[in-house]
């Protein structure tokens, strides 16, 4: 199917993004939501489950204690009121990953319900309100045999694993966002991101959208420049990276753009988002609306959360990230460019630990944004995945704030500890990568060095100094990196009997 | 006396004892089921080495000195809505035959805990949806008073085989009266527990916030005993009261009712109720008078809706329930060619698997919860139970229990009401609020209706966790009517 | 007027996923008809003001710790299986939206 597209200039000259943006968050529970059967991510097939999990006859769920109190502790950092009681829901339609052919939710009584963030893009802050927080369970997963591509369209038979059936999930669902405008693609991006950090400073998951265990739905809609009455909205599925979040709006701005500006329709729909065009097509559309016939689960009792329990779980939350950042910043004394800077590259919390095991902050984010910055990128892993500690990062520096290193040398030594050579200082021993320090061995050097550069030898003699930079080169080639250079510049001109 | 005719007390002394073997019991017990079984088909799977296999631990664990209950060696019939490890679990429908459970139901742990031997799984209406076992896809299950009787239902298959002596003890599941409306028809004592007293951990679900599991026995005293051995507080079962069983056992040995205050409920007699019940319930009603009891009459005018309450809040559960039977994780399958999707072999598999019963209340209950009627229908049976829940309260501010017939009419003849689901759903009037407002409910014989000579149940209602009181009160009156009738009633019943 | 269609009544086995024929539509439209007909009287309780009751009884609060405990192993997770290929459930293929 081909889609026509506008260009994204166009359609915002045109048209103004309103946006939604349901998240879905995998609980780190040992447990899953309603049995005791493991959560372990990649476990072979049909290991983590039981009774209650496949739905066989005569199970019963119970609710696991610890993905209530996670949920609340996610509202409570989300600024939602949290309900002083609410009950489980069943969300009844069938579907063969789901194993009741009901999902446990919630419906009109969240746990959490009208909070907000408050995200950075461009030096602004936009304010994304939260609808409501929610907790349900997860479904297990099909693997579609035959038929072309692997696709459920087309696929002969399906096998379906349920190890991933009945894990705790949680979902965020924003209000509609208008008045982002442009900036639609990067405000999405950034909530996700900023809710992503917030998961992580709550410890409550572990936030992986290549694993699913973090997962996305953006809804996009536009309304003609000057009108206030929103377009219809699609839904986009299949969201699985930050990036991918920032396109996908992107890409259904284009695409809406095109349409209307035809004179077409928006038609309500679920899209699917494709990470390889970065386009998004449009899903089976429904033969007839879905009635879901929620009630309410009465397998389940309500959850009247005490108020002085949830008192208790707001005064033990976490500092969140953007306070953090913004004490942080303060801090280290970087400009809102850099902290940006190191907040896209997910370096702010390596740089903390870097500092808290004692390297200076102007050195411990050098490395992280500079050369380690770089080696990421080349492997196109994440900054946190090098094999490579913040306690590592702290040893350099202090050995190159000794002088045992200079920073030619500090490199190598990365080097060596991300090949997994040992730790900085076993690979210094390994590679015998130390300054030079001894003076005769020193002097013997700058001695043969002055000997094959006489002609540079003697202008630095009659005044020039500034030809004394390519001796010192001439002693760094020679030592093969190990001399101190601001000890053999002193030596050399000492020799030359050339005073500064 | 034979074995067979024993109670269940009597055994569990006699296997304590040594006088008599768990294995000797249940092989006296299942020869019984092997002789009437072809005239009552009260089981669906019996199988005698796995039972004996039972009695044998059983005696095993008695030598070696193990403590165990009061019912170490006494064999049950168990219904077979509840999983067992050792025996298929099939809920009498077609979409679970054969189906052998990975685990087994709380009830049924705890009757191997306290050494009950099962003698085999029971018949009832499929998914326990019906009040005659004629829903079962397995056959009906006869009235051992009448072979051309239904047995009540659902648990049809537990009451006549107690009933028919083929068991001193049996389980069942009371939702609407599935309970106490076999035991009334069948002349025996059935109690439904306090919701939640009971765990349903195991039970295949049919309305979830209704269910209860609850004992079938000749007697007072047996039915508490075995009340206690599986009730109590499971940790699988969400709904689960965390809180002491009721003293039912102590109760049942009292027996007593001076001074207790009575409730006849006023809306159930008269027109609908058949004279010969009517006429037995009245006595009843002087008799406790004449114990000691002071008997008043209270009006609770919403019970009249509780009927329709019922079959709009368990059908709209059940159809979200058994959504799980869909032929893709266990159970049939049908017509899964290689080219038909999942969606068709579901609805084919669904449509051939279930009876017409439970197509009839998972479209019921389809209904009642889609958009448009959810307020209507399912919200405002809701509130009526509410209203229901809040009349037993008032009630029980001046009385300690309330009592009705059991059910309006004795056994009725098999096929009678099977087209008609009306009055099907109309053996169910006077059981219905108990299950509703979650209270204890008890059905003791109390004679025979003179038209038929069929059994006449006395239900005797209490509050939450009053479950005591329910047994306090069935044992006087079982006392005094056996005194009156110079034993039980049972013997009144024809020669299998 | 009846209070349910036979058209609903196709819906209604649609969405419960019962393959039903033609006559059996008529048998239930007729059956359902009389029912619902019947249990509409719980409309005449006058409950406006009334809470719905979900639950028999007024219990909160009952939760598990979050602990593991033994999984059933995949010979007995699929042992009731119709279908089983690479120690997962086969089913057939499902009408899902294209992905």
């Amino acid at each position: 199917m081909t889609t026509t597209k506008m260009s994204y200039d166009e359609a915002l000259d045109r048209f103004e993004p309103v946006l939604g943006l349901e998240t879905h968050v995998e609980l780190g529970t040992a447990s899953k939501m309603f049995c005791g059967c493991r959560t372990m991510f990649g476990a072979p097939p049909n290991t983590q489950v039981c009774p209650t999990c496949l739905a066989l006859p005569g199970s019963l769920p119970v609710a696991n204690a610890q993905a209530i109190e996670s949920t609340i502790r996610i509202g409570l950092a989300l600024n939602c009121s949290i309900a002083e009681w609410c009950r489980f829901a069943r969300k009844n339609y069938f579907y063969p990953d789901m194993p009741k052919n009901y999902q446990i939710s919630q419906y009109d009584e969240p746990l959490c319900f009208d909070g907000y963030i408050d995200v950075e893009v461009d030096g602004e802050t936009v304010r994304i309100e939260i609808e409501r927080v929610h907790l349900e369970e997860d479904t297990g997963k099909s693997t579609h045999v035959g038929g072309a591509t692997g696709r459920i369209h087309g696929a002969d038979y399906s096998i379906v694993d349920y190890n991933r059936a009945g894990i705790p999930l949680v979902e965020i669902v924003t209000k509609p966002i208008p008045g982002a405008d442009r900036l639609a693609p990067e405000v999405a991006r950034a909530y996700v991101t900023e809710l992503r950090e917030i998961m992580r400073s709550l410890g409550v998951s572990d936030v992986r959208m290549e694993e699913g265990s973090l997962r996305c739905d953006v809804n996009v809609s536009l309304m003609p420049r000057g009108s206030s009455e929103w377009g219809t909205r699609t839904e986009t599925k299949n969201v699985n990276s930050l990036r991918s979040v920032e396109r996908a709006v992107r890409s259904e701005i284009e695409r809406q753009g095109a349409v209307l500006a035809d004179g077409g329709r928006i038609v309500q729909e679920t899209r699917h988002f494709h990470e390889d065009t970065g386009t998004t097509t449009s899903g089976r559309s429904k033969e007839e609306a879905q009635d879901y016939r929620y009630f309410p689960e009465p397998d389940l009792v309500p959850i009247a959360p005490d108020p002085a329990w949830v008192a208790e779980l707001k005064a033990a939350l976490p500092e969140l990230p953007s306070v953090k950042r913004k004490r942080l910043q303060a801090e280290w004394g970087l400009s809102d460019l850099d902290m940006q800077a190191m907040h896209n590259a997910d370096a702010i919390d390596l740089v903390e630990a870097t500092v808290a095991a004692g390297a200076p902050a102007a050195d411990a984010r050098k490395w992280w944004m500079g050369e380690l910055a770089r080696r990421a990128n080349e492997s196109g892993t994440a900054l946190a995945e090098l094999p490579i500690t913040p306690a590592h990062i702290a040893r350099v520096t202090e050995l190159v704030a000794s002088g045992a290193l200079n920073d030619k040398l500090a490199r190598e030594v990365l080097e060596g500890v991300l090949n997994g050579e040992g730790t900085p200082d076993e690979v210094v021993d390994k590679r015998g990568l130390k300054i030079v320090n001894d003076e005769g061995e020193l002097s013997a050097i700058i001695d043969e060095v002055l000997a094959a550069n006489a002609d540079a030898a003697e202008k630095v003699r009659s005044g020039k100094i500034a030809a004394v930079g390519a001796l010192v080169g001439g002693v760094m080639k020679a030592s093969r990196g190990k001399a101190d250079a601001a000890r053999a510049r002193v030596l050399i001109l000492e020799k030359l009997g050339v005073s500064e | 006396m034979s074995l067979i005719q024993k109670s269940a007390a009597e055994l569990g002394a006699l296997v304590a004892a040594g006088e008599v073997s768990a294995v000797e019991v249940a092989e006296a017990h299942l020869d019984r089921i092997a002789e009437v079984e072809p005239k009552i088909n009260a089981f669906l799977h019996v199988d005698r080495e796995v039972t004996l296999g039972q009695a044998r631990a059983v005696d095993e664990r008695l030598r070696s000195g193990e403590r165990l209950g009061p019912l170490a060696g006494v064999p049950i019939a168990h219904k077979d809505i509840f999983t067992t490890r050792d025996m298929p679990t099939t809920a009498a429908s077609r979409i679970l035959e054969g189906w052998r459970p990975p685990y087994d139901a709380t009830v049924t742990r705890r009757l191997r805990e306290a050494g009950l031997v099962i003698l085999g799984k029971t018949n009832l209406d499929e998914f326990a949806m019906g009040s005659s076992t004629e829903n079962s896809a397995y056959g009906p299950t006869r009235n051992p008073w009448d072979l051309d009787k239904i047995p009540g239902g659902s648990s049809g298959g537990s009451s006549a085989a107690v009933a028919a002596y083929q068991a001193p003890l049996s389980t069942g599941t009371d939702t609407g009266g599935s309970i106490r409306q076999p035991a009334a028809v069948t002349g025996i004592v059935g109690m439904k527990p306090t919701y939640g007293g009971s765990s349903r951990y195991g039970l295949i679900a049919f309305a979830s916030s209704l269910d209860t599991p609850g004992p079938f026995a000749r007697n007072v005293l047996d039915a508490a005993l075995l009340h206690e051995a599986f009730s109590g507080h499971d940790p699988l079962d969400s709904t689960s009261i965390d809180a002491p069983v009721p003293s039912v056992v102590e109760a049942a040995r009292q027996g007593d009712v001076a001074g207790l205050r009575v409730g006849v409920v006023k809306e159930f007699g008269g027109e609908g109720f058949q004279p010969g019940v009517q006429a037995r319930f009245n006595e009843a009603v002087a008799l406790l008078e004449s114990l000691g009891a002071k008997v008043v009459e209270i009006s609770c005018p919403s019970f009249a809706t509780a009927l329709p309450a019922y079959y709009l809040i368990a059908p709209s559960e059940c159809s979200s329930n058994l959504a799980r039977f869909d032929a893709m994780r266990y159970g049939l399958r049908v017509g899964d060619d290689g080219t038909r999707s999942a969606e068709e072999v579901m609805a084919l598999t669904r449509a051939a698997g279930f009876g017409p019963e439970v197509k009839r209340r998972i479209m019921l209950g389809t209904y009642a919860l889609s958009s448009g009627y959810y307020d209507a229908y399912y919200g405002q049976a809701q509130k009526v139970r509410t209203v229901i829940a809040r009349e037993f309260e008032a009630a029980y501010h001046q009385v300690d229990v309330l009592i009705s017939p059991t059910t309006p009419t004795t056994a009725f003849p098999i096929g009678e009401r099977a087209d008609d689901p009306m009055a099907m759903y109309l053996a169910d009037l006077c059981t219905i609020p108990s299950n509703l407002a979650g209270n204890a409910a008890i059905s003791v014989p109390c004679g025979l209706a003179d038209e038929d000579g069929l059994p006449v149940g006395l239900q005797i209602m209490a509050p939450v966790l009053g479950d005591d009181r329910c047994y306090r009160v069935a044992a006087a009156v079982e006392k005094a009517l056996e005194s009156r009738w110079g034993g039980p009633l049972l013997k009144e019943a024809p020669a299998l | 007027m009846s209070a349910i269609t036979r058209d609903e009544v196709a819906h209604l086995a649609r969405l419960s996923r019962l393959a039903l024929t033609d006559d059996e539509l008529d048998h239930y439209a007729t059956q359902l008809d009389a029912i619902i007909e019947s249990v509409a009287k719980v409309a005449e309780v006058a409950a406006e003001d009334v809470p719905p009751s979900s639950h028999a009884l007024p219990l909160t609060n009952v939760f598990r710790a979050d602990e593991v405990r033994q999984s059933l192993t995949p010979e007995q997770a699929l042992s009731g299986a119709p279908a089983v290929e690479d120690d997962r459930f086969r089913v057939p293929r499902i009408l899902g939206e294209e992905a």
